[in-house]
């Protein structure tokens, strides 16, 4: 095996990146690929809560880096998905402890042994973005449809173009079809308009997200929601797999009615 | 703050790697030639990597830079910044912003002005990017909200013109302005400035030049 690096990377922060590596890791996980994710936001983790891990912590990347521990010890295997494992961030320590190389190592050791690495990273304007886009053969972009976040996307992209990287994918994350259909909301169209970057994932905008992230059961966990499906359909995507767009437009008969899950 | 503090010099596999404190553009770059003038027979010759740290730098403020290390017999041939403004700065003037991975050697030549006074660009300019040039720039893609073009002299974009364009920016009324698509979020030529109004119905390729005292575009058209 050797493992595909993905980084999950925005312009702005709050738009969904922790959300996503989280789905996007669980959906592989349950197509049967071995899969670690890693926690780039040092001081500000949360991928470990939306994964419902956060009681399991023991060692964190900061340990293995400075070796307290061994990478295994760290690495935090998911009781519902044997094939997912976490490691998690730093809570409260110096955000330099980590260095690119220190990433680019671990995920030298970790390659041979998984399909697919997921990174967290933060926001391109935090520190710890370097750390985390330094290994990666991907990168993903979140931006919701929102002028300041898809401006900060664009500057995001140039950053990476200027460090030489692979072009990016773009996920458009929050989409709420009614209000673009009302024109109250940048359509997939406008944002790729302005990025011109390959579109890999629509998420609409979906209150069980929050719930499932409150929960710590990730949406992608079951395909009964659109969100759920649209994450899903991403992995598949990265899988190397044509899906098309789900179609956010026509209502599922319980939304019609009204009909709560 | 003594001049020690501001510059810190490594050696590396590519020459020398010198680091600047934090200070003014003005005195870091008058400590450094200082520095360079006292030991000239250490840098003669030597191949300079400088981190000019947050600094962010217009092409005008390299370009003098690189000029005045060559004349010490110093070939400038890395920027590195934290400042996204200089790195893109620092590669239209074709020098490398990685150190361990300089950029391939296609990219620096389409990237240089193909003479003094025009830049040629072949690539989307996006949002937090300046261009600046004492000469002509044409643009090959888009200009992206939130960047910048600013020429002394015209401004053609072959794409979408959105983020700010000045032409003409050291004054020259002559200056014109042309984008397959003119929408930018500010247009100036010398000292005038408009705001694109609201534009329906198919974009036309325009051009904007000064006219009674006036910006006017016209569309333009083959027939
Ligand atoms: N598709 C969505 N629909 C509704 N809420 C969402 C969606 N995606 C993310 N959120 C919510 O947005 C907030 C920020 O998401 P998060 O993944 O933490 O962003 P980031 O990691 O980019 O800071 C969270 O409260 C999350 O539940
Ligand atoms: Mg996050």
């Amino acid at each position: 095996m050797t493992a595909k690096i993905i980084t999950v990377t925005s312009g702005k922060g709050g738009v969904g990146k922790t959300t996503t590596v989280a789905n996007i890791s669980v959906a592989l996980a349950l197509e049967g690929k071995k899969v670690v994710c890693i926690d780039g936001d040092i001081g500000l983790r949360n991928l470990d809560v939306i994964l419902g891990l956060e009681n399991r912590i023991v060692y964190d990347l900061v340990d293995i880096v400075e070796g307290r521990c061994r990478t295994r010890q760290a690495m935090i295997r998911d009781k519902r998905l044997p094939d997912l494992f976490l490691i998690p961030a730093a809570q409260i320590r110096d955000k330099n402890a980590v260095s690119p190389s220190d990433m680019i190592r671990l995920c030298d050791e970790l390659k041979p042994e998984v399909d697919f690495i997921l990174i967290d990273s933060p926001a391109g304007i935090e520190r710890g973005f370097r750390n985390s886009i330094a290994p990666a053969d991907q990168i993903l972009i979140v931006t919701n449809p929102e002028m300041s976040a898809v401006r900060d996307a664009d500057r995001v992209i140039g950053l990476l173009e200027a460090d030489g990287k692979n072009p990016p994918s773009l996920i458009i994350n929050r989409l709420n079809p009614s209000m673009v259909r009302r024109g109250d909301m940048l359509s997939m169209e406008d944002v790729f308009d302005l990025l011109r970057i390959d579109v890999i994932g629509i998420i609409p905008e979906d209150e069980n997200v929050i719930l499932a992230s409150n929960k710590g059961t990730p949406l992608a966990l079951d395909g009964k929601t659109k969100a759920g499906q649209a994450f899903r359909n991403i992995s598949r995507r990265l899988n190397g797999e044509q899906v098309p767009f789900l179609d956010l437009n026509h209502q599922n008969i319980w939304d019609r009615f009204g009909w709560r899950r | 703050m003594s001049e020690s503090s501001l510059i810190q010099i490594k050696g590396i596999k590519d020459g020398l790697l010198v680091s600047l404190g934090d200070a003014s553009w003005n005195v870091l770059q008058s400590t450094l030639i200082e520095h360079i003038e006292q030991q000239p027979a250490f840098f003669q010759g030597a191949r300079l990597a400088l981190d000019v740290g947050k600094n962010s730098l217009k092409s005008a403020e390299l370009s003098t830079l690189r000029d005045k290390l060559s004349e010490n017999g110093i070939m400038l041939w890395a920027i590195l910044s934290e400042s996204p403004v200089t790195e893109k700065t620092a590669q239209f003037l074709g020098l490398a912003t990685r150190i361990s991975k300089p950029l391939p050697q296609e990219h620096r030549v389409s990237q240089e002005p193909v003479d003094e006074k025009t830049l040629f660009i072949h690539k989307t300019i996006r949002s937090g990017n300046r261009i600046d040039s004492s000469g002509h720039v044409i643009i090959f893609g888009d200009v992206n909200p939130g960047a910048e073009i600013i020429a002394a002299g015209n401004v053609i974009v072959w794409g979408r013109l959105r983020g700010v364009v000045h032409a003409g920016a050291e004054g020259d009324r002559n200056a014109v302005v042309c984008a397959l698509e003119l929408s930018p979020t500010q247009l100036r030529i010398a000292e005038q400035i408009a705001i694109s109004p609201d534009r329906h119905g198919k974009p036309l390729p325009e051009i904007v030049r000064i006219k009674d005292g006036q910006l006017q575009a016209e569309t333009w058209n083959s027939g």
